[in-house]
């Protein structure tokens, strides 16, 4: 894209957003080089911070008359580089989009901007004893617009779900500037469903319907230590076999506890193998019965010491180790990559074993943290990027993990998304056929590809126009029915 | 005919079991010229790809329990019966996932999960359908309130497409967010978009114990402060942390009285049924059997079933409403819904006519406005041929798009879905 284009653009957005609402400077355009996956930058082209679904639209559809390619981007905590810039194209940033639109707690849902945080959201009802229940790490700074992009999860998932079972309604800026409405209750096709993960390749959602859960009447929060990270996953087995769903059941191995001890002073029982965090919520005697029932697990299958929190205060004491884990492998390693992989729980054992072999074979650390309840890995992968070839030595580790996860049936994301980052793992995933058909997707909603380009697939792909050939006029049509297809 | 003679050789040739459509084919009375029973993805495939190449249009059946659902097809060649596809493909009892083949019925799979201590927690009603039609119609049940209904579940699919094209998307795994979603596209698509050959769920284990509570026989007249006092006892059970699993209304009878029927599940169901019993007043019962209308479609199931979907806070407001106008018309309207997700489903006898059924629905949907649907489920074609079916929809044009990619040449279904899709 010439700059010339990018030049009129510019000053095409200044006449239709406010003041300050256009950034073109070099140095302030540096601030949104990259999201949370920093080791992929791009300078953007331009810069939008639109107040209003409108002013989206608008930019949207000058972005289409001039054939220029535009990002969507909330908090930028994304892990995947969804929201990493085109230099020859606009990121449009939802930040000044942050009104709570309406709380109804009669029918338990609330209408918010994309820009809102996700905690914000629960922040806004927690007095009335309810709460936003997707709870992605980064919570308290991600957007719930980033959230719909990426169907984040999080710890409590495993009960409770993504957020595509949280949203009942979007607003959407379509890739040709229109405003939709997406609604759970509208008959026809799922197209809310198939927007949300969708990674800002169909569109910008402007405006989310979310729904509101009931806060549990009691939450219990454990903490087991293990000798080994296998005496772990068998209490996780044994709990699932029991018919118990957990609200969360997280592990941590020797190193991330080591990261953790080390940056936060988490103070997990020293000598553990692993640790493992169980969160029961739900009805008091629920609760109380099904603790009960883990406790007694944990300990048959070898915990050495089972810390219970009583008050919220412990509650936050247990989960301050496993949710700085990440930040804090930087304690110990100069650099790490962040990993994300699913397996089926059963084949957790196998998945962590070939890990293993990984580390021998290339000599890379790699610490790890996972979501055990749904088989979601998180391992980091531990590199000194001053030393040579290391990087290069972490990064295929990182890669055959991924290939371990397809291997067993799993999959090479559960939360972080593809993005630009594991593009070129999707064919690994899926075959030739099936990226084609999602791309019909991507081609009903955008079939000039302006809407976050080279993200989620491997190739683009040339919509062209609809094949086919209309046969006459529909009967429904002639008989004043329904609209003209 | 030699179009005819060299279609049907071109279906012979697929190798897949073919027979000539009889009467008792018909979808929503149109009768289709073959039946086509495959009994793999590849043998849909080939069935699909001789479809496309002399231009026949393809209804996939499975159960055929709700076929009759939506609008008939504008024209219907071969019917793709799945009953063929009826094996558990992989059920990992560890992982709590479930992969079958589109042709299973629903109480098959209950049966073999349950074995294992777990469940597929949907609960379409107990007509004989199968997984595949439970997918293509989206039909949920009472219990969509606490585990959301097919789309919520369905991690994994493997569709034909019209071309013959074998897509899957998704996969074995509860937490995935690898490319689209297109199990949710295909979920409640009704056809029209290609054939559903397998699927794979999230399962959870069987509740350790069940209990009701019911609240029968509030009052003997309808009237719209009873809906009111109705619409407040769901929401108070709703907000309630008890977790309910389900909240449901039956109104079998605008002259009779009406139940509210509460299901608790899960370890110390007993105690938290209790709870939801102190909300709902003290004639409620507890029990450890559902009433027998519990999860079942209202009656007269053969006339006209109408689908409202609300936010919960309207329903008492419709529900008045759908009395009120069925009142203007002499048609006594039965009543069943879920207090909880704002769903309601409407009986009338298909005696109500066309022209009472129009204005019938004009009237709800006049009530719901924006905020919701009133689909006409299912109606004889000549009740319903006053009435679009489905009603308003405000992303159409989106849904046309999509349409026009899967199914270009408008074979799949065609007709029976949103704007004609």
């Amino acid at each position: 894209m010439s700059d010339a284009v990018l030049d009129r653009l510019a000053v095409l957005f200044g006449e239709l957003l406010p003041a300050g609402a256009v950034i073109t400077d070099p140095v302030r355009l540096r601030t949104y080089e990259c999201d949370g996956l920093t080791y992929h930058r791009a300078m953007p082209g331009i810069v939008v911070i639109p107040d209003t679904a409108e002013q989206i639209s608008a930019v949207v559809r000058l972005c289409g008359e001039y054939g220029v390619p535009f990002v969507a981007r909330g908090s930028g905590t994304g892990l995947s580089g969804g929201a990493l810039p085109r230099t020859d194209g606009v990121l449009i940033v939802t930040s000044r989009m942050r009104r709570v639109l309406e709380i109804d707690l009669p029918n338990r849902r609330a209408v918010v901007e994309p820009g809102v945080t996700n905690l914000a959201i629960t922040e806004a009802v927690r007095d009335r004893g309810y709460y936003y229940a997707p709870d992605p790490s980064s919570q308290q700074v991600c957007s719930i617009g980033g959230n719909v992009a990426e169907n984040s999860g999080g710890a409590h998932c495993l009960k409770y779900g993504f957020t595509v079972n949280h949203v009942l309604g979007l607003e959407v800026v379509t890739p040709d500037g229109e405003i939709v409405e997406l609604s759970a209750h509208d008959p026809g096709y799922d197209l809310l469903g198939a927007f949300v993960g969708s990674e800002g390749t169909l569109g910008i959602a402007t405006k989310i319907t979310v729904r509101l859960s009931r806060a549990p009447e009691a939450v219990t929060t454990l903490l087991a230590a293990f000798g080994s990270i296998e005496g772990g996953g068998e209490a996780v087995s044994a709990i699932i076999a029991a018919g118990i769903v957990p609200a969360a059941i997280e592990m941590m191995d020797a190193l991330a506890i080591e990261a953790a001890e080390a940056a936060v002073g988490c103070a997990y029982p020293a000598g553990a193998g692993a640790v493992l965090i169980v969160e029961l919520d739900g009805p008091r005697a629920e609760v109380a019965r099904q603790f009960s029932e883990v406790e007694r697990i944990c300990r048959e299958t070898g915990a050495f010491e089972i810390r219970v929190a009583a008050s919220a205060e412990e509650r936050a004491a247990i989960w301050k180790g496993r949710k700085s884990a990440f930040a804090a492998v930087g304690r110990i390693s100069p650099a790490y990559i962040v990993q994300d992989g699913v397996v089926p729980r059963t084949a957790l054992p196998e998945v962590l074993a070939g890990i293993d072999r990984l580390q021998e074979e290339y000599g890379i650390r790699v610490a790890n943290v996972f979501h055990a309840g749904d088989g979601n890995l998180h391992p980091l992968v531990l590199f000194d990027d001053g030393v040579p070839g290391q990087g290069e030595r972490a990064e295929a580790v990182s890669g055959r993990i991924l290939d371990l996860c397809i291997e067993h049936g799993g999959s090479i994301t559960g939360e972080h998304g593809v993005g630009i980052d594991k593009s070129r793992y999707m064919p690994k995933m899926f075959t030739e056929e099936d990226l084609d058909t999602m791309q019909l997707v991507r081609c009903a909603f955008d079939p000039r590809g302006l809407s976050n380009p080279g993200k989620v697939f491997p190739t683009p792909r040339l919509c062209g126009e609809v094949p086919g050939v209309r046969k006459g006029v529909h009967p429904l049509v002639e008989s004043g029915r329904a609209e003209q297809f | 005919m030699n179009g005819e003679t060299a279609a049907a050789r071109a279906l012979a040739a697929t190798g897949v079991t073919i027979r000539p459509a009889g009467p008792d084919d018909a979808v929503a009375g149109v009768r289709p010229r073959w039946v086509a029973l495959p009994e793999t993805p590849d043998e849909i495939a080939a069935v699909l790809r001789a479809s496309a190449a002399h231009d026949l249009a393809v209804v996939a059946a499975g159960g055929g329990t709700k076929l009759h659902w939506g609008a008939p097809p504008e024209r219907c060649d071969v019917l793709v019966d799945t009953c063929c596809l009826n094996e558990i493909l992989e059920h990992e009892a560890g992982d709590l996932v479930v992969h079958v083949q589109a042709g299973v019925p629903v109480e098959t799979l209950a049966r073999t999960l349950a074995g294992k201590g777990q469940e597929l927690a949907l609960d379409p009603p107990p007509d004989g359908g199968t997984i595949g039609g439970l997918l293509a119609t989206a039909i949920a049940g009472p219990r969509a309130f606490r585990y959301g209904t097919a789309r919520d579940l369905l991690i994994g699919i493997t569709v034909v497409l019209a071309d013959g094209t074998v897509a899957k998307a998704g996969g074995k795994v509860v937490k995935n967010v690898a490319g689209y979603d297109l199990g949710k596209l295909f979920t409640g698509s009704y056809g029209t978009l290609g054939v559903i050959a397998d699927a794979t769920f999230r399962l959870h284990p069987l509740p350790a114990a069940r209990a009701w509570v019911t609240a029968a026989g509030t009052g003997e007249m309808w009237s719209a402060g009873m809906a009111d006092e109705i619409g407040a006892m769901g929401a108070a059970v709703a907000g309630s942390q008890a977790e309910p699993s389900a909240i449901e209304l039956d109104w079998p009878d605008v002259n009779g009285p009406c139940s509210v029927a509460v299901l608790v599940e899960g370890t110390a169901a007993t105690e938290r049924a209790q709870a939801v019993r102190d909300l709902m007043g003290e004639k409620a019962q507890v029990t450890d059997d559902p009433p027998e209308w519990w999860g079942r479609l209202p009656r007269p199931a053969e006339g006209v079933l109408l689908e409202i979907g609300t936010v919960p806070s309207r329903l008492p407001a419709v529900c008045a409403r759908a009395f009120v106008a069925a009142g203007a018309t002499g048609a006594r309207p039965a009543v069943r819904g879920s207090l909880g997700s704002g769903v309601l489903r409407v009986a009338l006898p298909r005696e109500i006519g066309p022209d009472a059924l129009a204005a019938f629905v004009g009237a709800l949907r006049a009530e719901v406005g924006d905020a919701g649907r009133v689909v006409v489920l299912s109606a004889p074609e000549d009740v319903a041929r006053g009435v679009d079916r489905w009603g308003h929809v405000g992303a159409l044009a989106l849904m046309r798009r999509i349409k026009d990619r899967f199914d270009p040449d408008r074979r799949m279904s065609p007709g029976r879905f949103v704007g004609g899709i």
